[in-house]
């Protein structure tokens, strides 16, 4: 057997060791090839419209975030604007599909979101400043797309009274430095446990910005469903009074 | 020389673990989309080898398998899940790092309850995540690990106790320990080759200290000896330097299996139980003085009970006088282990008991069905019901619509239930139909009859469920017979060219051709029929135990050609492979003419081809002899001549493989690690992953008229992949193309719409195949820049609707359920939820259309009524224009409130303006809120508070009801569709009568200072959000 052989297999078999990149200069490379990070720092907003098909039903969404913290999705249905995932700056709420009224999200929920202000455009934009770590695992293929994984690991939030950790995995393609694919353990709910797939396609310019249109939920394992973005706008003229939780009348 | 004999080892090792790497990522990218489901069951669950409680969270609770991996409770064992479905799947030991309890688990593979159809470990594996992410720390060679434990002041100081390979000496057992996280190992303790570490404890108060027990054991397929002169109980006080026996007070002679166990609140107590050479000596072992002494306690049969498979001690953590073994049904003793009482009724076989670490009421159960939990201190038990790690030894299937998959289970009986049933395949879905363990079970081809056996063809049974009446039917020694040897998975074959055939096998063939009543010996002694591995009475050490797990010398495969009834083939389990080419009058043993092949490995497997009755496929499984390689062959002329058909690709030693019936070149290989794929005769392999855990394959049958592979995997119970069809087409050529769409077969359009499950919350419900038409093409690459969208369009080009493509490189599947888009609603104060509902479209031949930057690709799809159904097209078209009628009645008044709502506010603004303005605009309000009034509910939520309907909601309803049917509208409804018509019609002429009379005043008052009216178009409106 001849050594230098020998050898050039064990760099095969851990090519990713001798050729690691760190995080940061994977990081680095996301937002250079997505715009820059001076205008990633300068947005102040987004409007997302999209649908998401549920057998044949077509659901369209207008999801807004802005930079300090609030953010609200609005779903039309039969002309009725029914909004989830609302936050004011200080209390998170949703319309209840039944009565159609507004009700504030449980405490625990309320606090765990106010943890992630601060996200806002993306998870990775400033992290250590926000007491965020990120490590590079190293490589996985994705959709037969070669990726970095990337451990993102958040402040811990609280489920059912516990304190939990809070990591979510980026699959960054080594091709063009945009995830992929981001996985996270499910902590509440009937999911308890299994591993949430967001799958992220379709990047497109917007103002000189490279944003996913296409963004595919599911279970890890299984299917899942598409949101298709039809439209983004940036810094987005909003109206506050769409973000209070509203007074019942 | 030894070092360079270590080189061309590590060399030949990462050139495997390379190619094996290779074969799951190219696996991945071709196969895609394809994606396996699983079916379980989940009622009798499965072997559960160790628990392992988180120390301060009792939410949180691991389970080791003895074949479906890993599972994680996080709500206090209501429910689990897997977390280790990508490796090994036998599980010896879990162990949670106590001093970072949330993140660092250590998982020994490699069951060490050492029954005859034990699989084997790959290793030691890390994570420090919780579970998301795993690492391999060494122990490849251990095969079976039996404990862990991490030092509670230090998580780089951890114990693992090697139990080693099970049927050959190795070095690789014995005790060793890591001071650095696990990155190097030394051994601490190690005896000889054939005793390994079994049992590991270190004392709660001082980790410095370490029992370790040791066992010398040896399974061959024949024979099990338990015991020997160099088991024993050690201690170390000085974290590992140094070892002794502890013990004073033990019986002399051989000892065999020992458990060992330290009372958590009070360490000087420990427990044993002690396997010996005389059964007044074995039994359970108190010392009260840190081992240095002991004394016997107990020997009843629940704690001297086959040592191999149920030694473990457990003491309750906050009382040393309160102790469980595990046993055929578990014992508790609340005297300090004086006396024992059974725990309740549950599972038998019970191999882990664990208190829950606030109340030693809440007990957690492993056995062999499944996790049980106690509230009551073991009294009474209940099962989790959602962990479907059932050991299927072999699957078959039926040709029902839908089919129905059969198999027997390790200690869980034989079983038939549905590959779909409605709502999902629950527990009740499953029909049992044997005892014991349970091996083949066969559907008669042509009676609704079923054949099934017991372990050792203790019972064969031709059973009729209509009657629910069993007949057993199984070869027994006439006279002249010498002793009939069947194995315990006894071969059974039936015939695909006379539906009465029926095969079994012992050392002799046996035909039957009336469903078993007479059978007829068709061959001599087709094994070895060695006498040396025939004296199973012996079997067992210092514990006799001929349970029949180890006859030998025994028919294990029948393969009867389906292309010519007189070419049988047979495996035996010590290595022969024999073919008839006359329907049993002569037989010829060709195992001789394969090269490579160690002699007497057992002929696990032999697939009769359908593409020439001269080809057939081999697989030998060696492991039971301690070789662990891969033997699969192929013949092309009745076994005069081999080709081994396996590569470094595949990873663990094989069981079963499955041929294509249309591509000679597609074939299935089932491993003890999972799944593999050739697309081009065992060239390359491909290792399966999509919801596919690398469990351990035991049969592989492919249905013919679905093209579904139906996989029996020993721990994971039945694994479907619906339709491999288009894997036949995946050629070089078609795998150039940018986008490359699959040619399917029309569908048909499922009808059912019934009323779904019963199952509850916590039970698991296996997954149903989509029954939508799938749109199946192949990427070069992923798609990842750029805009990607795909439509269904009519047969004229208008689009039907939108869908999500898939965008991963290798096979995509999208699925569309043959709807549209459902009507536009009028909006109002609540919901018509009737008008949720998308309607069918017609069968026909559609368009897809695939939108990838600047390319468009275009393919048919055929869609189709179901030609079975009773349904005439004549009805259909009723019912389609019936829906069409409604589902446009229903946005025409969409559009109409559209319109008033746009009238009315115009009316507003003029009314606002002035008092005259508001004496002409306000009679026009009031009549359109009038008539809005009868249009829509205008009031009331979507619940108990609704308002009474209005002719949306009529509507809405009665368009779901005819929609969602197959058949024509009832009478009823064509006469509801009538008043409703009317009232619509009566609703326009109002709205006429009313803007005639009032809306000209309005726009024409409307000129100054009220926002204009602009209105949308009817085909404009529809396509607002």
């Amino acid at each position: 057997m001849n050594r230098k052989f020998l050898l050039s297999l064990v760099a095969v078999a851990f090519a990713f060791v001798s050729n690691a990149q760190t995080a940061d200069e994977i990081l680095a490379k996301y937002f250079e090839n997505t715009g820059g990070l001076d205008k990633w720092k300068a947005l102040q907003g987004i409007k997302i419209s999209a649908k998401v098909n549920q057998g044949g039903l077509e659901i369209p969404l207008e999801i807004v975030q802005l930079k300090d913290g609030r953010q609200m999705t609005t779903i039309t249905f039969q002309g009725k604007e029914i909004k989830q995932g609302v936050y004011d700056g200080s209390t998170l709420w949703a319309t209840n599909f039944i009565n159609m009224k507004a009700e504030k999200s449980d405490a625990e929920a309320t606090e765990n979101f106010k943890q992630d202000i601060g996200e806002f455009p993306d998870p990775f934009l400033n992290y250590k400043e926000r007491g965020l770590k990120v490590e590079l695992l190293g490589k996985e293929t994705v959709d037969g797309s070669e990726t970095f994984k990337i451990k993102l690991t958040k402040k811990p939030i609280k489920v059912d009274g516990k304190v939990t950790d809070n990591v979510v995995y980026f699959f960054f393609d080594t091709e063009n430095f945009v995830p992929l694919m981001s996985e996270t353990e499910i902590t509440s709910g009937q999911g308890k446990g299994m591993i949430s797939q967001t799958k992220m396609s379709d990047y497109q310019e917007v103002n000189g910005l490279m944003m996913a249109f296409s963004m595919t939920q599911g279970i890890k394992g299984q299917g899942g469903q598409p949101l298709t973005v039809s439209a983004i706008e940036l810094n987005p003229k909003v109206d506050a009074a769409g973000f209070a939780f509203p007074a019942e009348k | 020389m030894k070092k360079l004999l270590f080189v061309g080892f590590l060399s030949s090792l990462i050139v495997a673990s390379y190619a094996q790497q290779e074969a799951i990522n190219k696996g991945k990218e071709l196969f895609g989309d394809l994606r396996a489901r699983h079916i379980g069951p989940a009622l009798m669950s499965g072997r559960i080898t160790d628990l392992e409680l988180h120390p301060t969270n009792d939410r949180v609770i691991y389970a080791g398998t003895a074949g479906g991996g890993v599972w994680k409770s996080n709500n206090g064992g209501a429910t689990f899940n897997p977390i280790f479905d990508d490796y090994c799947q036998s599980i010896g030991a879990v162990e949670i790092d106590p001093s970072n309890p949330d993140n660092n688990i250590w998982v020994g593979t490699g069951e060490t309850w050492t029954r005859n159809s034990v699989s084997v470990g790959d290793g030691l594996y890390k994570t420090i995540d919780g579970g998301t992410n795993w690492i391999k720390v060494g122990f490849e060679n251990s095969e079976r690990i039996a404990g862990i434990q991490v030092n509670p002041k230090n998580p780089d100081e951890v114990y693992v106790a090697a139990l080693g390979p099970l049927w050959n000496d190795s070095e690789d057992r014995g005790l060793y320990k890591t001071t650095d996280g696990g990155k190097t190992w030394s051994k601490i303790l190690y005896v000889d080759k054939t005793t390994g570490c079994s049992d590991l404890m270190l004392d709660p108060k001082d980790p410095n200290i370490v029992y370790a027990t040791f066992w010398e054991v040896r399974r061959q397929p024949w024979a099990f000896n338990s015991g020997g002169i160099n088991s024993a109980v050690y201690k170390s006080t000085d974290a590992g330097k140094t070892f002794n026996k502890i013990h004073n007070g033990f019986p002399k002679g051989k000892l065999g299996r020992l458990a060992i166990a330290v009372a958590p609140s009070n360490s000087n107590i420990l427990y044993t139980v002690i396997e010996s050479e005389q059964d007044k000596d074995k039994g359970l072992y108190r010392s009260d003085d840190a081992g240095a002494s002991w004394k016997q306690l107990n020997n009843d049969f629940g704690i001297v009970v086959r040592p191999f498979y149920f030694s473990r001690i457990e003491v309750d953590p906050r009382n040393p006088d309160v102790v469980v073994k595990a046993g055929l049904l578990g014992s508790i003793s609340r005297d300090g282990g004086k006396t024992f009482k059974n725990l309740g009724p549950n599972h038998s076989d019970v191999h882990d008991i664990v208190f829950d670490i606030h109340n030693s009421d809440r007990m957690h159960i492993a056995t062999d069905g499944g996790i049980y939990r106690s509230w009551d201190g073991g009294t009474t038990l209940e099962i989790t019901e959602n962990i479907p790690v059932s050991q299927f030894y072999h699957v078959s299937v039926d040709n029902e619509e839908p089919y129905n998959v059969y198999g027997g289970l390790q200690d869980n009986n034989c079983w038939y239930g549905p590959s779909q049933s409605p709502g999902g395949v629950e527990a009740r879905d499953w029909n049992k139909v044997g005892f014991g363990d349970g091996y083949r079970v066969y559907r008669h081809p042509t009676k609704k009859l079923i054949y099934s056996e017991m372990q050792g063809a203790e019972n064969v049974w031709r059973y009729d469920p209509s009657k629910d009446q069993a007949k057993t039917v199984q070869p027994l020694a006439a006279k002249g017979d010498p002793k009939l040897r069947f194995n315990w998975n006894a071969a059974m074959a039936i015939s695909a060219h006379k539906p009465d055939r029926f095969y079994m096998g012992s050392q002799f063939v046996h035909r039957s051709e009336d469903m078993g009543e007479t059978w007829v010996k068709i061959s001599p002694d087709l094994t070895t029929n060695d006498p040396k591995k025939q004296n199973q009475e012996d079997s067992g050490g210092l514990s006799k135990d001929n349970s029949g797990a180890e006859n030998h010398c025994t028919i294990f495969t029948i393969a009867e050609s389906p292309l010519d009834e007189n070419v049988i083939w047979v495996g035996t389990d010590d290595g022969n492979v024999q073919i008839t080419k006359d329907g049993g009058k002569t037989w010829t043993n060709v195992v001789a003419n394969i090269t490579g092949l160690p002699k007497n490995t057992m002929t696990y497997h032999i697939e009769a081809s359908v593409f020439n009755k001269a080809n057939a496929y081999v697989v030998f499984t060696g492991y039971q002899t301690g070789d662990k390689n891969a033997y699969v062959y192929k013949t092309s002329d009745f076994g005069a001549s081999w080709k081994s058909i396996v590569t470094p690709d595949i990873y663990g030693f094989a069981r079963n493989i499955q041929e294509d019936y249309e591509n000679e070149n597609l074939l299935f290989l089932g491993t003890e690690f999972g799944l593999f794929i050739t697309l081009n005769g065992g060239k390359n392999w491909y290792k399966f992953t999509k919801n596919m855990p690398a469990a351990n394959v035991h049969f592989i049958e492919l249905h013919k008229k679905t093209n579904d592979l139906v996989i029996a995997t020993h721990g994971r119970g039945i694994i479907i992949i619906d339709d491999i069809s288009p894997l036949r087409q995946l050629t070089e050529e078609n795998m150039n193309k940018e986008l490359h769409f699959f040619t399917a077969k029309p569908t048909n359009i499922a009808e059912t719409n019934g009323f779904g499950s019963t199952s509850t919350e916590t039970q698991f419900v296996g997954e149903n195949p989509s029954s939508a038409a799938r749109i199946v093409y192949y990427l070069r690459k992923r798609h990842t820049l750029g805009k990607m969208t795909l439509e269904i369009q009519d047969a004229n080009g208008n689009k039907v609707t939108d869908l999500g493509p898939g965008k991963a490189k290798g096979i995509n599947v999208v699925e569309w359920n043959y709807n549209m888009k459902p009507p536009k609603m009028a909006a109002a104060k609540t919901f018509a939820f009737g008008g949720f509902t998308s309607p069918r479209v017609p069968a026909g031949t559609y368009k897809v259309v695939i939108q990838k930057g600047k390319e468009t690709y275009t393919n048919d799809l055929v869609i189709q009524y179901d030609p079975k159904s009773e349904i005439s097209l004549a009805d259909r078209k009723l019912q389609e224009a019936a829906t069409k009628k409604l589902y446009d009645m229903s946005q025409e008044l969409a559009y109409m409130v559209y319109t008033l709502d746009e009238y009315v506010k115009i009316a507003e603004g003029v009314k606002a303006r002035d008092a005259k303005s508001a004496k002409i605009a306000s009679p026009l309000i009031t009549e359109l809120t009038k008539l809005k009034e009868t249009l829509v509910v205008t009031k009331g939520d979507n619940y108990v508070g609704a308002a009474e309907p209005q002719l949306r909601e009529k509507m809405a309803e009665l368009y779901a009801k005819v929609a969602a049917s197959y058949y024509k509208p009832n009478q009823a409804e064509m006469d509801n569709l009538e008043a409703v018509e009317s009232r619509f019609n009566t609703g326009k002429a109002d709205y006429k009568k009313i803007k005639d009379k009032h809306l000209n005043k309005v726009i024409a008052n409307s000129k100054d200072g009220v926002e204009p009216l602009v209105l949308k178009t009817y085909e404009e409106f529809l396509q607002m959000p």
